[in-house]
């Protein structure tokens, strides 16, 4: 035996480890693949033999080739083996193995489930402790449902906390893959929300925030334990969490919001962590709310908070496009930014935030960024987004539509000049310059895609040639011999198109006794178009020889001295209505008709499919001419459009011509079908002859500001009943955009679409719509815990003592009760708030309604009076202070009084009344909030909001501390030394600061003095403000649920005393007395029957405070009982304050 | 949920592996080389979040990494992680290798692989954050490390 396992160690000493594997690894470069093959043969060696130790090591060496890749699964087996060594070293490379090679598939996992139990249950906290680490990554619906008992008893009863905190983080993964153990595991799972161990609790939030992400409306009753872990947790982790999960939350229950401005707020304010503020701002964005004032510069200039800052704003642009819209500049600066991920963000914000003001300048600056851009992705992704830009909403945001014509890039001319009318002078005579400039484009531009570009401008000026100065000058330009050179389907375009300008010239020669020129014109066809004739493309040849030979035909005619200008034009007769893009789809079938049914019987060869569309669709309106006039009067338009519409209306069966009609080009370019225009930078953006756009964007300019100060108040009234009347909902831009009339009153034909089109929005969503709402995976297969928790599971729970068990049982019943409760109660705070906030609007008073909040007061006495020493150089200011200061006095007292008891509604009228004359003030502090870290711990907060108009800073709160009460200071600083404010405060913003203070005892009320001193920039001098910090004893309380049961137990034990008060000339409703009682004095409803009710309390140190309120008439009693009689009486009196005065 | 955790050195070459969610080998390796390819290719001061890997996660993921001397450090989490806490997270982690090696670089890494498997396992548990605090996670690891002591001493004596 001796011998064996003498020897068993020299082979070991022979053997190579990990660090000889590395190592022979590294000095095999060239040979790897056959080292490692040579390593594992030797490998599969001491697997075979018995020692553990051989094994182990083997199996350390494997995890390390699993990482580079190589299948071990073979070992499986041998991983087994390790796993159940007695040795935690060689456990743990055991477990290590099994986590990152076993898989739900690995069939000897079952093998390990005894083994596990005996680990999670072994005194070696570690062995537990690794057991579950390795589990928690190779469970299978197997194990987890066979050690789902085991973990839930290590959860309860785990002795020690790190194994604890491992079962409870292993429960979500128990969970996902065994999901009938969650309800009988939740409140197993809740409990531990507040364990006394921060670690646990961690563990328990992580596990709920991950399941509540999934299925959050299933959680929402947790949200108030949530809430008070958020106000009093220290861990950063645990709070962003938490503030992820209440991000999760509010959207389902809208009062949460309200709720969470508050605690979220003093996150904000206080916190140091980025992560944490970040998060906070995050969530308040999902709380739609935007905190823009007293939010802490922290524009941060590193690249992470840029991105993220700009992840956040593309969420805030969602709803409040305003806000954001104001760094717009800033945005702008990110696009120059070298980080690709930026750039990006900063594109698809820009998007959203595109308005009728600064669309130009927008494009204009992303136009210059095409220029610099490199690589392809970001390229393709900017001219995308500019041309998304310029589109979206039907061009609803581009009131200069010259400039958005001479922007070289953007390739939707048709689109354009068929929605707008008054813009196609002026599109014609730009796309006759460019067509002029062809060759320019032509040569070098051929292999990327801005030739397209002529194939619109061919189709504008041949649609609308009438508008065309020198119609005959733009046919001999497009028939060009060079035009050859241009891809089949322009050429298509540019032969169709010169038709109808030679029909525009005849006609302009008409009655032009000199019949020379429509002659010429005539034989410059026939000389140009045998060329397109020749051409390969079928499309072109057919048009070029139709024309050709009606050409020839009309030269007869005109050596015959006939007219033939009117029927030549007659060819090209009608009108062009643009069509939405979803017109089609739109269609509503007819009763009776059946798409898919046969007409015929098909036939056996198919023909060409699209023709039949094509020939519904291409009917022509007979009725309608096409306008002569090239000033096209707004009041003709509308008469036009009028008339129309009744058109449509009596005709059910009316489809309107697209215009992909006859004239139009097979592909007439739709908005939707413009091909993206890739360009090569080598090629110059500038056509000359087109104007630059930036003189329109100057242009434009002046425009506006000549504009703005003629103000044509009727004719904008006109146009913004228009408007309104359109009900554009994305008009909701800013209202001074109102302001900017279009350059041109032009007039927008509304798409069409067929009547009885179903006002369906589901197309409407756009796939790539940056500000997409991410999608809640909620089909995960999770039981339903609304529903209360049946445990079916019980037979095969641990044994349990009935004591514990009936708790978890009352805990899960009480829930729904206690939830309605608590609803109700919210609701009466809600109402209470409303009132309250209705004056914040002039005081911006801070209302608490926080569980855990201690209130604590101003006395308001000392509060205004500021130190005398002041300079005679700011005397007058000075005085002027004074008064300021003397009248707020007064209202701050009568506010104060308000705010602290009463709800009566006719004061608070008159208290709005006054409050609202105030004039700014310098500096002043709102109330000072408390809340509660550990059972001697307040902590303050105080609001100073700064109401003069100078700079503060330099601020210093200091508190003269008493025996029972300290302001707890940085270490190494004196007791009397001040604490610095962390902000300064510019004029008319306001922040939040926090000050801890620890309390010993907590029994009696208690005042400290206390002083601010700030420094006034404009004047520097130092300045001085005392106050009084009233610490009550209500506010050592915290509102703690309490069931009925343990309230009886607690009244039965004894250890109380009892003292009693009663209130005369109460005259409110009874619930509404309870409410008042749990939102001023931090006590929660127990149970309440009739006109009496049961109310409990906790202090800060563990008291218990029970009342019993019973009321007949007018007269209210309350019994009450508490461990510390002292702390009764005060808080009764403190009660009967509050009643005295409402 | 973190995802997957990768380091992985400047030239691609995996130095700690950890999915927490099954994959085969081969797909591990095409993993790491897609993400290394992301990653190594972006300037030094750009920001350190990525979005769009391909073969791990989808929109809903992101690879959130740092970048220190010559080795990569990459967590790929989904929405439920918050980024800068996951930053700090890394910071955390590299922090606590570092004392727990003692000036910590890339050979230490690459000759006890185990080890930092052990560290990581004390501060992310099957995808879960169990531990942020470094001073926790020292005194588990160190405890642990202590118990192998007293267990490979033990043999010896006998022998």
């Amino acid at each position: 035996m001796a011998l064996k396992i003498v020897k068993g160690s020299i082979d070991r000493m022979f053997d190579k480890n990990l660090q000889d594997l590395v190592r022979g690894i590294r000095n095999h470069k060239e040979d790897e693949a056959k080292y490692i093959s040579t390593c594992i043969d030797e490998i599969k060696q001491e697997l075979k033999q018995d020692n553990i130790a051989v094994k182990a090591n083997a199996v350390c060496k494997l995890t390390y080739l699993q990482m580079l890749g190589y299948d071990v699964s073979w070992a499986a087996f041998n991983i087994v083996e390790v796993m159940s060594s007695s040795k935690f070293t060689y456990k743990r490379i055991g477990y290590l193995a099994a986590s990152q090679c076993f898989h739900e598939s690995t069939d000897v996992i079952m093998l390990t489930t005894n083994q596990i139990r005996k680990d999670l249950s072994s005194p070696n906290q570690y062995d537990t402790g690794v057991a579950l680490t390795g589990l928690s990554c190779f469970v299978t619906p197997d194990l987890a449902r066979d050690l789902a008992n085991d973990i839930m008893t290590l959860v309860s009863h785990g002795d020690c906390v790190k194994r604890k905190r491992c079962s409870v983080l292993i429960m979500y993964k128990v969970f996902l893959k065994y999901p009938e153990s969650l309800r009988p595991a939740f409140p197993r799972l809740k409990e531990k929300l507040e364990d006394p161990d921060p670690g646990v609790q961690s563990a328990a939030v992580n596990v709920i925030c991950e399941l509540a992400r999934r299925n959050p409306k299933n959680y929402l009753s947790l949200a108030p334990l949530f809430f008070k872990l958020m106000t009093s947790s220290t861990n950063n982790w645990v709070l962003i969490k938490i503030i992820k999960l209440f991000g999760a939350l509010t959207p389902l229950e809208p009062r949460l919001g309200k709720k969470l401005i508050e605690p979220l707020t003093n996150l904000i304010h206080s916190t140091s962590a980025m992560s944490l503020l970040y998060e906070c701002v995050n969530t308040v964005i999902a709380v739609l709310i935007s905190l823009s004032s007293g939010m802490p510069n922290h524009s941060a200039s590193i690249q992470v908070m840029k991105y993220l800052g700009l992840l956040a704003m593309s969420k805030i642009l969602k709803t409040h496009p305003k806000s954001v819209q104001s760094h717009k500049d800033l945005i702008l600066q990110c696009l120059d930014d070298k980080d690709e991920s930026i750039r990006l963000r900063a594109l698809d914000l820009l998007y959203g935030m595109v308005s009728k003001k600064n669309l130009m300048e927008i494009v204009k600056k992303l136009m210059l960024h095409v220029d610099k851009a490199e690589g392809t992705t970001y390229r393709d992704e900017l001219l995308t987004k500019i041309i998304d830009i310029c589109s979206q909403s039907n061009y609803q945001y581009i009131t200069n539509f010259e400039w958005s014509v001479s922007q070289p890039v953007t390739p939707h001319p048709p689109g354009i000049s068929v929605s707008w009318w008054t813009i196609r002078v002026f599109a014609v005579a730009q796309m006759a310059t460019l067509l002029d400039n062809a060759h320019l484009l032509t040569g070098s531009m051929q292999r990327n895609g801005i030739c397209e570009v002529l194939y619109a401008a061919a189709w504008i000026c041949g649609e609308f040639s009438e508008h065309l100065e020198n119609p005959l000058q733009t046919l001999e330009a497009m028939l060009r011999p060079k035009v050859a050179t241009l891809p089949g389907h322009i050429q298509a375009v540019y032969v169709q198109n010169a038709a109808k300008l030679f029909a525009t010239v005849l006609k302009s020669q008409e009655g032009n006794t000199d019949s020379t020129t429509a002659q010429e014109t005539s034989q410059l066809m026939i000389d140009r178009l045998p060329l397109f004739v020749q051409s390969a493309n079928l499309e072109v040849q057919e048009r070029a020889s139709c024309i050709l030979q009606l050409v020839k035909y009309i030269q007869k005619l005109q050596q015959k001295d006939v007219e033939v200008a009117e029927e030549v034009i007659a060819l090209f007769a009608g009108e062009l209505n643009p069509v939405a893009p979803k017109a089609q789809k739109k269609v509503p079938v007819p009763e009776g008709l059946d798409l898919d049914a046969w007409i015929n019987e098909p036939p056996s060869e198919s023909e060409s499919e699209d023709e039949q569309p094509k020939a519904i669709f291409a009917k022509e309106e007979p009725k309608h001419s096409r306008p002569r006039h090239t000033e096209v009067d707004e009041k003709e338009l509308a008469r036009r459009r009028e008339a129309r519409k009744q058109e449509q209306a009596n005709n059910p069966f009316y489809i309107k011509a697209s215009p992909s009609s006859q004239k139009v080009y097979q592909d007439a370019p739709g908005v939707e079908h413009i091909p993206v225009v890739q360009i090569d930078l080598s090629v110059p953006l500038k056509v000359p002859g087109l104007p630059m756009s930036d003189q329109y964007v100057k242009l434009e300019e002046e425009r506006r500001q000549k504009e703005r100060a003629e103000k044509k108040k009727k004719e904008k009234k006109k146009r913004k009943e228009k408007r309104s009347g359109r009900g554009k909902k994305h008009d909701s831009g800013p209202e001074s955009e109102e302001d900017i009339t279009p350059a041109h009153m032009v007039d927008i034909v509304t798409e069409e679409m067929p009547e009885n089109a179903l006002p369906s929005d589901d197309d409407d969503k756009d796939p790539n719509d940056p500000h997409k709402a991410l999608d809640i995976d909620l089909d995960k297969p999770l039981a339903d815990s609304e529903k209360l928790p049946v445990r079916s599971h019980r037979a095969a729970e641990a044994p349990k003592s009935p004591a514990e068990d009936g708790d978890a049982e009352s805990a899960a019943t009480q829930e729904p009760k206690k939830k309605s409760g608590k609803e109700k109660r919210e609701k009466k705070k809600d109402k209470d708030r409303d009132r309250k906030v209705s004056l914040k609007c002039s005081v911006s008073l801070q209302i608490q309604f926080s569980t855990s909040r201690i209130f604590n007061e101003l006395s308001p006495s000392s509060f205004w009076v500021f130190n005398e020493k002041k300079s005679s150089k700011h005397k007058k200011k000075k005085q002027k202070k004074e008064k300021e200061e003397k009248e707020k006095k007064k209202k701050k007292k009568k506010h104060h009084h308000h705010h602290h008891h009463s709800d009566g509604g006719g004061e608070e009228s008159v208290q709005n009344g006054t409050v609202e004359e105030e004039e700014p003030l310098p500096v002043s502090v709102y109330d000072i909030q408390g809340n509660l870290q550990d059972g001697s711990q307040v902590v303050v907060s105080v609001i100073f909001e700064n109401k003069c108009d100078s700079f503060l800073k330099s601020m210093e709160f200091n508190v003269l501390d008493s025996l029972n009460s300290k302001l707890q200071r940085p270490e190494g600083s004196g007791p009397h030394d001040g604490l610095t404010v962390p902000f300064q405060l510019p004029p008319g913003v306001s922040n939040e600061a926090r000050f801890v203070f620890t309390v010993q005892s907590i029994v009696m009320p208690q005042k400290l003095k206390g002083t601010l001193t700030f420094i006034v920039k404009d004047s520097s001098t130092h300045e001085k403000l005392d106050f009084k910090l009233h610490f009550t004893c209500t506010s050592y309380l915290i509102t703690t649920p309490c069931y009925s049961d343990a309230f009886a137990k607690l009244l039965e034990s004894g250890d109380l005393k009892g003292s009693s008060v009663r209130l005369e000339g109460v005259n409110m409703p009874f619930h509404h007395l309870l409410a008042r009682i749990c939102f001023h004095h931090h006590f929660s409803v127990v149970e309440r029957i009739d006109s009496c009710a049961s109310m409990y309390s906790r202090s800060i140190q563990g008291h218990h405070v029970c009342l019993l309120v019973k009321t007949s008439g007018q007269t209210v009693s309350i019994d009450a009982k508490c461990d510390e009689p002292t702390l009764l009486g005060n808080v009764l009196d403190e009660i009967k304050q509050t009643f005295s005065q409402c | 949920m973190i995802k997957a955790i990768l380091i992985f050195n400047n030239h691609g070459k995996p130095r700690l592996s950890k999915f927490y969610e099954h994959y085969t080998e081969d797909t591990e390796q095409q993993i790491i080389r897609e993400t290394f390819h992301l990653v190594s290719k972006r300037d030094e001061n750009v920001c350190n979040f990525l979005e769009g890997g391909m073969l791990i996660g989808g929109s809903d993921y992101k690879l959130i990494y740092r970048h220190y001397a010559t080795l990569y450090f990459v967590f790929c989490v989904d929405s439920s992680e918050s980024e800068l806490g996951i930053l700090d997270l890394i910071q955390v982690f590299v922090e606590t290798l570092d004392k727990c090696f003692e000036n910590v670089c890339e050979l230490d890494l690459i000759f006890h692989v185990d080890k930092v498997h052990n560290i990581l396992a004390e501060m992310v548990m099957g995808g879960m954050v169990l531990e942020t605090n470094m001073n926790e996670i020292i005194t588990q690891v160190d405890a642990q490390n202590k118990m192998e002591k007293s267990e490979t001493r033990q043999p010896e004596t006998i022998s």
